[in-house]
Order: structure tokens, then C-alpha cells, then sequence
């Protein structure tokens, strides 16, 4: 008897685990039958891009409970700034077909936006958030706010209320053949640096000191600080990596879409958000599935003819989750703090 | 200095004893003698060489309908704690009801008046449809959900152009009009900067009544303590959702009068941009203080349409080579994210601290309270 309760618990815990990664599997068969090989893609690379900005949302609140409003606008000035980087001081204005000097190019301009929007992600933390860190919830995320109003302004001073273009650095000609349908390969180098990215992001948090400093933070900052962890030095770093995978992203969107403008950080920061509550706002992995998600609505809405909603419908995705089930997908409670 | 104050204050003693006992009336005459004395600053130098009085007036009247704008959203920020980064979506709902009913597109015209009272019923319809659900949620969540929900409103609004004409919106709307006595004109600025003061007079009554009602003492205690006030028998969702409908419906019947104002309606002029301008005029003049969150709107209006236009002629009259390029305009959202940081980081209760509420927001030093 006892054996056989047992047995049933195991196959009810394997059950409940393999939910998830047989549903992921299972929508990802659907939306692919569905969308077809070239959409599908877009989508891939879409959720890419939301994904590495709703890595940001997500560590920022797991760990100090701000919806930091900024982010989104980190990741504008972010692709602005590989704009600058990429045109003005490497000289590009089109793609580049030499291999090496590709791939030189690429990698100093992922490690300089990187580094510097890591640098500004903490810079706003010091100025606008850090003096809020007793004040009231709503407190910070007003500042939040207004720091997302001076970003956009700073930009749209500097570079103009319109669309500009970014270069494309990698060929879009270049492509491979899948089953028929050409897939360039500069989608796969978007989905593939993101991935990258992630799990980096993943070993980093779970292995490292800091992550577990992050993580015990994000759970009991009093009882982590008493066991000697740094607070204002772990919410930094979290911070400088969350914005630095927005600056990441900014890349990623420049190269991918070959433009941008000021007003960018506002719609795809809240989708990215979106993203980062569908998963479980808090959980790292739950913001990854949650940007593929959301790039699967949109793709699908536009692929359907109905592109315009694209946004509409996301954000009453947002407004469904967050009222039905809060903790999203992979969340866990956090607890009812107003 | 205040000995000075109180000699010359002494012989208003009785008029200030009678006003407080009659507040409602003390808010009008103040409202109506300020709006008298407004126009009458403007023809004195250096105001009268700014722009004809005529533009001053109609100035006053967008500040005033501004105003009453961020008056609403004090309900919900102010009183009820409750952060709506959605506002704009009530008084685009306000407009958008007056119309439908009152211009070309439909070809229906009803009058102006009753409609200034659908306009707030909608807006109050919309407030409890959102709150009904959202209610329950903390109160960052709910900041997010009324985002989604203000920027839903303009994307339908936008993408539904069979009904609404897209991104063209709605124009040649009626202006309001009183049968045999007073038409309303473009050209004419006077009756509708009076028909906004009374409005304006009338909500900011209704809104300090309110405070001072039962209800207005639940969001009070709501605001300080949800659980507590909760554990004491109150009813706390009914309480919020009350807030809402009342911020809302404010929101509508302004949106009426805005859309009767300009004549046309189209979803860019309810944007993400007018919530935030709200919400910096309530966080500038202090959550809670009504007088003072119209006045912040007041200040923050006129410093954007007056003093930038202002900085820009001058720019352009003495012909300073890098600034002439600059459009000082643009920088109204920079204005609304500085006052907003600002604001929070160095005087979170406002230039206008509402008397003993907001505690919330007082002394940081003091307080580790709120983070439970």
C-alpha cells in the first residue's frame, strides 16, 4: 500500500513536471503548423529580442519589487547607442561580407553597448531609485516613470522624433535552406546570441556567489543582509546585468530590424513586461518562455491579418493575466504588498 | 512679518469666519474672482505682449479643463491611493461619447447639456467595468493594468475606423449652446472659459464634499491602512471601485467639454503622454490637496504652452545658431519626467503638502512604514 502511494506521488510529480516542457513542445508543433517555417522564425526571433528585455524586468522585481518602468527605454538607448557605436566611431553604413572583420565588429559592439548601458541601468539605480528604497511601493515607480519620459527625450534630442536607420551588419541575403523555406541566417544569429545569453544569465545565478546573493536577496533582504550579503552592491549588479541584456537586446533589434526610434522603449517595454508577467514576473526562466509567447501572439495576429491589434491584444493579455492569475505561468506567490 | 499679516487680515476676520462655515460658497467666490482677475493680469506688461488677451483666455480655459483633469485623477491617486496610469482613456471615452452624438459623422446632434452628464455616466460605467476585476490587485499591479487599459482605448479607438474614422478621429463636433441667448464660437473664447469655471467650481465642491463625506473618510483610511480599515468593516473594494467611478466620471464629463472645446476628437490626443501629464501635475501640486493639485496643473500647463512657446520666439529673435534648431515644445515630456523624479526624490508630498494626509509620503527618515 504504502509502496503504491508511493508510486503514485513520483508519477504525479513526474506528471506535473513534464507538464510544462510537453505543452511548450506541443504549442511550439501547433504555432509551426500553423504560421508556417517563415513565420514561425520571425516569431523565434521576435521572442528572442522580448526575452532579453523581460530578463530585466523580472530580476529588477524579483529582487526589489519595482516594475521598473524604465527598462524599456534602457533598451532604446541601448539600440541608439549601437547605433552610434556601429556608424559613427566603426563607420559602418551597410552589411559587412568579410567573415573576420564581421565578427570583430559584432563582438565590439555587443561589448561596448553592453558596457555602457550596464553602467547607465546602475547610474538610475543610484539616482532615482536607490534614495526611494524605504518609501512606499508607488514611490519608486513614479520616478520609474519620469526617468522613462527624460530617456526618451534625451534620445529624441540627440537623434530626432523619427525613425532612424541602423546598419545592418550581418548580410540578409545570407540564408539556409529548411525544408524548403529560406531562413536567413541572421534570424539564427539573433536567436542564437539570446539563447546564449540566457543561459550565461542562467549559470550565472545559480552558480556564481553574486547569484546566490541575488537570489537570497530577492527572497529576505533583512536575513540576507545578515548574513553579510551586500544589499546595495547585489541590486546593483542586478541592475548592471539586467540593463546590460536590455543593451544587448538593443543590438540584437538594430542589426535585426535595421532601424529604430525614440518612441521604441514604450511599446516593446511593455510587451517585454507583458512577457516577464506571463511567465511569472520574478522568474528568470518564466520571462524567456513568456518573451516566445508573446512574440507568438503578435506574430500570429499579424500572419492572421490583424497585425494593427497586435498590441491591443497583448496588452489585454497583460490585463487577463494579471487579474486571473498573477503569479503567471512558472510564478510563485509573492505575497500581497501594496 | 505675521504680526503685519494679521493687522491686515483683521478687519477680513468675519469674512474668513463666514467662508469657513460656508465652504462650498468660499470655493466658488474664490474660484469666480480669481477667473475674473486672471484675464485682467493678462493686459498688464509683460503678459500683454505676450499674445492677445483672447489667446490668454482660451489658454486659461485648456489649463482650467487640464486642471480639472488632475483634480479627477487626486481622487484615485490622492484620496484612494490608488495609482491610474490610465486615465487619459476616461476622458478620450468622454469625448468620444459627445462625439458620436454631436457632429456630422454621425449626423445625430443632441444637445450639448444632458450630454455633459452621459459623458459622465460613461466615464463612470468604464471606471467600474476596469476596477471591478483590477480592484483586488496590489497597487504597482494595478499601475500596470490601467496602463494596458489607457492604451487599449486609443489603439481601438485608432484600428475600429468604421466607427470611429481612425486616425483622422472625429471633427466638426456642435459646440454647446444656449437656445436664444448664447452661441458658442470658435472665435470667441469668453463663454466657454466661463462655462469651464463653473464646471471647475462645481467639481472642485463635489470633490471637497466628497473628502469630507463618509466615503471620502473610508479612502482615507484605505489609503493609510487597506487591512486595517478592512478588519474595521469597510467595505474596501466597493470603496476603490467608488473612487474609480467618481475619477472617471470626472474624467468623461471633462472630456465632453474638451471635445465641445476643440471641436474634434482623435485617439493621439489621449495618448500615454496626458496620463503622465496629469499624474505630474497631481505628484507636483501634492497627492491629496486638491487646491493644490489645480494649482499644479495650473503652473505646469502654462510653464509648457506659454513659457517654452515664449522660449522658442525668443531663440528665434535673437538668433542664437544651435538653439534655433531646438523646438523648446518637445521638451513638455522631459518637464513632466523631471518634475516627476524631482518631486518624489525631494518632496514627495508636493509643493502643496495636503494637511495631515499623505503621511504616506512624509518624512523619509521616519518612516519604515508601508514596507510592512
Amino acid at each position: 500500500m504504502v509502496t503504491s502511494s508511493a508510486t503514485t506521488g513520483t508519477a504525479q510529480r513526474l506528471a506535473a513536471g513534464l507538464r510544462l516542457p510537453i505543452g511548450i513542445v506541443a504549442f511550439l508543433a501547433l504555432s509551426l503548423a500553423v504560421l508556417g517555417i517563415d513565420q514561425f522564425v520571425n516569431a523565434l526571433t521576435l521572442g528572442a529580442i522580448y526575452a532579453l528585455v523581460a530578463l530585466g524586468y523580472t530580476m529588477v522585481y524579483g529582487i526589489i519589487e519595482l516594475i521598473n518602468f524604465a527598462h524599456g527605454d534602457v533598451f532604446m538607448v541601448g539600440s541608439f547607442i549601437a547605433l552610434f557605436i556601429s556608424s559613427s566611431l566603426l563607420g559602418n553604413d551597410g552589411s559587412i561580407t568579410d567573415l573576420p572583420l564581421l565578427a570583430g565588429s559584432v563582438l565590439i559592439l555587443f561589448a561596448l553597448t553592453i558596457g555602457i548601458m550596464a553602467l547607465v541601468g546602475a547610474l538610475i539605480e543610484r539616482l532615482a531609485y536607490r534614495p526611494l528604497r524605504r518609501a512606499p511601493k508607488l514611490a519608486p515607480l513614479i520616478t520609474a516613470i519620469g526617468v522613462s519620459f527624460i530617456l526618451q527625450n534625451i534620445i529624441q534630442f540627440f537623434f530626432g522624433p523619427t525613425i532612424v536607420s541602423v546598419p545592418q551588419l550581418v548580410p540578409i541575403e545570407w540564408s539556409i535552406q529548411v525544408a524548403g523555406a529560406r531562413v536567413p541566417l541572421l534570424n539564427l544569429f539573433v536567436i542564437a546570441t539570446s539563447v546564449l545569453l540566457m543561459f550565461a544569465l542562467q549559470l550565472f545565478i545559480s552558480r556564481t556567489r553574486t547569484g546566490r546573493a541575488m537570489r537570497t536577496t530577492s527572497m529576505d533582504r533583512d536575513a540576507s543582509s545578515l548574513m553579510g550579503v551586500d544589499i546595495n552592491r547585489t541590486i546593483m549588479i542586478t541592475f548592471l546585468i539586467g540593463s546590460g541584456l536590455a543593451g544587448a537586446a538593443g543590438v540584437v533589434h538594430g542589426l535585426y530590424y535595421g532601424n529604430t526610434t525614440f518612441s521604441l522603449g514604450f511599446q516593446s517595454g511593455l510587451k517585454a513586461f507583458t512577457a516577464a508577467v506571463l511567465g511569472g514576473i520574478g522568474n528568470t526562466a518564466g520571462a524567456a518562455l513568456g518573451g516566445f509567447l508573446i512574440a507568438f501572439v503578435e506574430v500570429g495576429a499579424s500572419a492572421f491579418g490583424y497585425g494593427r491589434w497586435g498590441g491591443a491584444i497583448v496588452f489585454s493579455l497583460l490585463v487577463i493575466f494579471l487579474v486571473f492569475r498573477p503569479t503567471g505561468l512558472l510564478g510563485s506567490h509573492t505575497g500581497d504588498r501594496a | 512679518m505675521s504680526r503685519i499679516g494679521e493687522a491686515i487680515g483683521a478687519p477680513f476676520a468675519p469674512v474668513r469666519t463666514f467662508f469657513r462655515r460656508h465652504r462650498s460658497l468660499g470655493i466658488f467666490v474664490g474660484v469666480l474672482l480669481i477667473s475674473i482677475a486672471l484675464p485682467l493680469i493678462t493686459r498688464v506688461p509683460p503678459f500683454d505682449g505676450i499674445q492677445s488677451t483672447n489667446a490668454w483666455v482660451n489658454a486659461f480655459t485648456t489649463a482650467a479643463i487640464y486642471a480639472m483633469l488632475a483634480m479627477g485623477l487626486n481622487v484615485v491617486i490622492g484620496f484612494a491611493g490608488l495609482l491610474d496610469l490610465g486615465y487619459a482613456a476616461f476622458f478620450a471615452l468622454g469625448g468620444y461619447t459627445y462625439a458620436f452624438v454631436a457632429s456630422p459623422f454621425t449626423g445625430v446632434h443632441l444637445p450639448f447639456w444632458p450630454m455633459l452628464l452621459a459623458g459622465g455616466v460613461v466615464g463612470a460605467i468604464f471606471g467600474v467595468l476596469l476596477g471591478a476585476p483590477t480592484l483586488r490587485l496590489r497597487g504597482d499591479y494595478l499601475a500596470i493594468v490601467t496602463l494596458g487599459f489607457g492604451e487599449i482605448v486609443p489603439i481601438t479607438l485608432m484600428n475600429a475606423d468604421k466607427f470611429t474614422d481612425g486616425v483622422n478621429g472625429i471633427g466638426g463636433i456642435d459646440k454647446p449652446n444656449i437656445p436664444g441667448i448664447l452661441q458658442f464660437t470658435l472665435t470667441n473664447p469668453w463663454p466657454m472659459y466661463g462655462l469651464v469655471i463653473m464646471l471647475f467650481a462645481l467639481i472642485m465642491i463635489m470633490i471637497y464634499r466628497l473628502e469630507d463625506s463618509r466615503l471620502g473618510r473610508t479612502w482615507d483610511a484605505i489609503r493609510e491602512d487597506e487591512l486595517a480599515a478592512e478588519s474595521s468593516g469597510v467595505n474596501t473594494v466597493i470603496a476603490k471601485l467608488q473612487a474609480f467611478a467618481v475619477g472617471a466620471s470626472i474624467a468623461g464629463i471633462v472630456g465632453v467639454v474638451n471635445a465641445a472645446k476643440i471641436t474634434i476628437v482623435t485617439p493621439d490626443q489621449f495618448r500615454f503622454a496626458v496620463s503622465i501629464s496629469a499624474l505630474a501635475a497631481v505628484v507636483l501640486g501634492g497627492m491629496g490637496n486638491t487646491i493644490g493639485v489645480a494649482t499644479g496643473a495650473f503652473i505646469i500647463y502654462l510653464f509648457q504652452s506659454i513659457l517654452l512657446k515664449q522660449l522658442n520666439t525668443l531663440v528665434e529673435n535673437f538668433n542664437i545658431p544651435v538653439l534655433n534648431q531646438i523646438d523648446f515644445l518637445e521638451f513638455q515630456y522631459v518637464l513632466y519626467g523631471i518634475v516627476l523624479v524631482l518631486m518624489m526624490l525631494k518632496r514627495p508630498q508636493g509643493i502643496f503638502p495636503a494637511h495631515r494626509r499623505m503621511r504616506e509620503f512624509g518624512p523619509l527618515k521616519s518612516a519604515k512604514r508601508g514596507s510592512k
